[in-house]
């Protein structure tokens, strides 16, 4: 059912060639953030307002599209922006990563490699690595212009001073092409390595700080480190009690008041798909 | 080793009317390599002034003040500074230091400026306080609590601590006991055995007559004093 | 890009002679206005390695504004900074912007009046050290931290407070690690900008008895601004008086405040309160 009210994607054609242009510029400058005239769109900030409107610009009448939240493609804010699109843009949609070409997604990197001709859409509150330590965006700009990133390892070393060990599991600073320093959203760092050379087209969008920055296919993603406490891409040390997976994501899920707890797959169509044929965890149902 | 030649100095008081006060005219000195030179005269005749001028202290209006070959007078302040680390050494009457610096550490100072190593400078220090009888408990503190004498034997101890080729001592003795005063004496004494020029001001006549080679009277070179 | 295992050629420099040559920085000429109004005007002067420089003059004579110049943190109307760089003596006037951000942070130092524009108050006391060593490119955490530790005791911070925010330290630590954080690159020429300010006597004195042990040690170059002229006594080989923009005095530190020549410097010497 299609709203005949809106244009095709909710956003005008003009907002659209705005936002494809600051794409583009991302696309030709890998990780560098491109400002753009980001719209009001019918939902708050913090709810993906960025990654929407990038959506909204990529989508073409023929794309089939994937929503997922934390992996999920059952939580509310997938669920809405799913419908948003169903409804202003009349598209296919799906929940499984193979058949999508277009995926937004919030805080993760679907299991199943992407291919080439995808494009991955992240929702992105804060894009600017440096903010926490400097807050002045006309330093943080200068910064990046000059490639002057050891405050991005200062970072790191309270980390490690605090903790010892880089506590950093989200958001986990990336260079890329040995050039710009990013924000890879806050996707977990064990996600971090599926950013570098990867098959798909990868967009951020951050629509209260205005920003859109891309890699492009087979673009070269480093997470950053110390020579004595390397990148690790960690994950709770368990397989997944539905679908038996030991090398995905997972999500801690308490089950009761007496301590018990699962862990599943976060990515809900990969872990659908290992059940529907036949993969079997810990706490999976008996066969009737 | 000093040489001083038509050497004449002015005070312009621009706060009280612009005066100008003429205070030295065609002073000249000469002190060779192991003489001790007192400098004479009664008490604001310049005496102090002269020494200060040949530290570099006072700007001196003209003439010239040479100082193993750097005349004073015109030399950049670079060049005083070096002459003043290496060459020049100075006992004033004041000791003037960081507050909470330890003695130790204040003798053993012109030293590691030098760049002598911290313990051979620091043993330096120790063997002149020890001989000029600062106790060794006080060695960690600074000397700005000590009594009079005890400063003045810091200061000394500071001045000698450098083998300085010329050295300029204002009242080294004064405020010292018997048994001080002896040891500060037999210091110049061993001071010029080695080569060293010394200008001095003694108020003490019995250690001026012990030390000095000869005496210059510096009321001849006060205007207005000068007959 | 330097590696991390190199980091040992920060923690000692051997002092420089000071009658070297070359000066290490030198001034031509240097104005900056304000509108109609003079900042500083036709300011020159050489300063050579090892040397201790104090600029002094009362409030509005220009010598924040001159200290900022020279810093390059403000660019000046006309005349020549020039620094004796690696690849020999260049006006940082015509240096790139990127040139100057790195000479900042290598070659050069700015310790700040006030600690809180100097540090990184939400850092710990090693990450605000480690700072300019992972800026020049230092990857291995523990010699960062053995590094950052050494520094902490060379300005007298107690090694167990590496960990600890700069919002926990008493004004003179902020300033003591200020220090740190600017020297732990071993550089050549250090601006301090009223560096005693706004501190208890006692804890001034301590400061001045360690800037004296570092600029010896290091052999370092300092520029200091400050109104406090037994500061200078105390620290600066020579001494600068500056009044409504221009250098009205300038000579040996003991010269100029014993034996004054100009009007200006005689009232200011002549009014300072005597304890």
């Amino acid at each position: 059912m299609t709203d005949q009210a809106y244009n095709f994607a909710y956003l005008d054609e003009q907002t659209k060639r705005m936002i494809r242009r600051a794409i583009l510029k991302g696309v030709a400058v890998p990780g560098y953030q491109v400002p753009f005239a980001s719209r009001e769109m019918p939902m708050p900030y913090g709810w993906g307002t960025g990654g929407v409107q990038v959506t909204s610009a990529c989508l073409m009448p023929e794309d089939c599209l994937k929503v997922i939240d934390q992996g999920a493609d059952d939580t509310t804010n997938a669920v809405s922006i799913r419908k948003f699109f169903q409804r202003t843009a009349g598209v296919q949609v799906t929940e499984a990563t193979a058949e999508a070409s277009v995926i937004q997604t919030r805080h993760r990197i679907p299991e199943t490699p992407l291919r080439e001709g995808q494009i991955l859409v992240y929702q992105v509150p804060i894009p600017e690595p440096l903010r926490f330590l400097e807050p002045r965006e006309t330093e943080t700009r200068k910064m990046h212009e000059l490639e002057e990133y050891g405050l991005m390892h200062v970072k790191l070393y309270e980390d490690i001073a605090r903790h010892g060990q880089i506590a950093t599991s989200y958001a986990y600073p990336v260079k890329v092409e040995g050039r710009y320093v990013m924000d890879p959203s806050p996707i977990p760092k064990f996600d971090n390595p599926k950013l570098s050379d990867n098959a798909a087209l990868q967009l951020f969008g951050a629509g209260r700080e205005q920003r859109i920055y891309a890699l492009p296919p087979y673009t070269q993603v480093v997470s950053l480190d110390f020579d004595d406490h390397p990148f690790e891409a960690g994950k709770a040390p368990h397989d997944c009690d539905l679908c038996g997976a030991g090398e995905s994501y997972l999500d801690e899920v308490i089950v009761d008041d007496a301590g018990g707890r699962m862990f599943v797959c976060s990515d809900t169509d990969f872990c659908a798909s290992r059940q529907a044929v036949g993969h079997r965890g810990r706490l999976s149902p008996e066969e009737v | 080793m000093i040489e001083i030649s038509n050497l004449c100095k002015s005070f312009t008081l621009h706060n009280q009317g612009g005066a100008v006060i003429p205070v030295m005219a065609g002073a000249a000195l000469s002190v060779a390599p192991g003489e001790c030179v007192g400098l004479v005269g009664a008490s604001g005749a310049g005496k102090s002034t002269l020494m200060r001028m040949i530290y570099g202290n006072y700007l001196a209006a003209s003439g010239r003040i040479e100082v193993a070959g750097v005349d004073v007078a015109r030399a950049a302040p670079r060049e005083v500074i070096a002459l003043r680390r290496q060459t020049l050494g100075y006992v004033s009457q004041f000791l003037r230091v960081v507050p909470r610096v330890p003695t130790l550490d204040v003798v053993a100072e012109p030293l590691l400026v030098l760049g002598v190593p911290a313990d051979q400078a620091r043993a330096r220090a120790s063997d002149l306080l020890a001989r000029l009888n600062i106790p060794e408990r006080l060695w960690p503190l600074s000397p700005t609590t000590f009594s009079g004498g005890e400063q003045q034997r810091v200061n000394i101890a500071r001045g000698f601590a450098h083998a300085y080729p010329a050295l300029l001592l204002d009242e080294p003795t004064a405020s010292l006991d018997a048994t001080n005063r002896e040891v500060v004496l037999s210091m110049i004494d061993e001071a010029k055995a080695r080569g060293a020029a010394i200008v001095g001001i003694f108020h003490d006549e019995g250690a001026r007559e012990r030390v000095c080679d000869r005496l210059v009277d510096v009321t001849g070179f006060t205007p207005g004093l000068a007959a | 890009m330097m590696e991390g295992s190199d980091l040992s050629i920060f923690a000692k420099k051997k002092p420089q002679p000071m009658a070297s040559t070359a000066p290490l920085l030198r001034v031509e000429g240097l104005t900056k206005r304000y509108g109609a109004r003079i900042g500083c005007a036709d300011v020159s002067f050489d300063l050579y390695p090892g040397e201790v420089l104090g600029i002094v003059g009362e409030s509005g004579s220009g010598k924040s504004t001159l200290l900022s110049c020279l810093a390059g943190h403000m660019a000046p109307d006309a005349g020549r900074v020039i620094f004796d760089t690696a690849e020999g003596p260049r006006d940082t006037r015509e240096m790139s912007e990127p040139e100057r951000r790195r000479l900042a942070r290598t070659d050069w130092a700015y310790v700040h009046q006030n600690a809180r524009d100097g540090l990184r108050m939400g850092v710990s006391a090693g990450g605000n050290v480690g700072e300019r060593l992972m800026a020049v490119g230092a990857r291995h955490y523990a010699d960062i931290r053995t590094t950052a530790t050494d520094w902490l005791g060379r300005v007298e911070i107690a090694p167990e407070r590496i960990d600890d925010r700069p919002s926990a330290f008493s004004g003179g630590m902020q300033q003591r690690l200020q220090i740190a954080r600017n020297l732990v690159t071993g550089p050549r020429l250090v601006f301090m900008d009223e560096p005693t300010g706004g501190l208890d006597v006692s804890v001034q004195a301590r400061l001045l008895d360690l800037l004296r042990g570092l600029v010896r040690e290091m052999g370092l170059s300092v520029l200091i601004v400050t109104h406090d002229l037994a500061v200078v006594r105390l620290l600066a080989d020579r001494l600068m008086v500056m009044k409504g923009g221009r250098v009205v005095e300038q000579g040996l530190t003991d010269q100029v405040l014993d034996d004054p020549q100009h009007a200006y410097t005689q009232l200011l010497v002549s009014s300072v309160l005597q304890v």
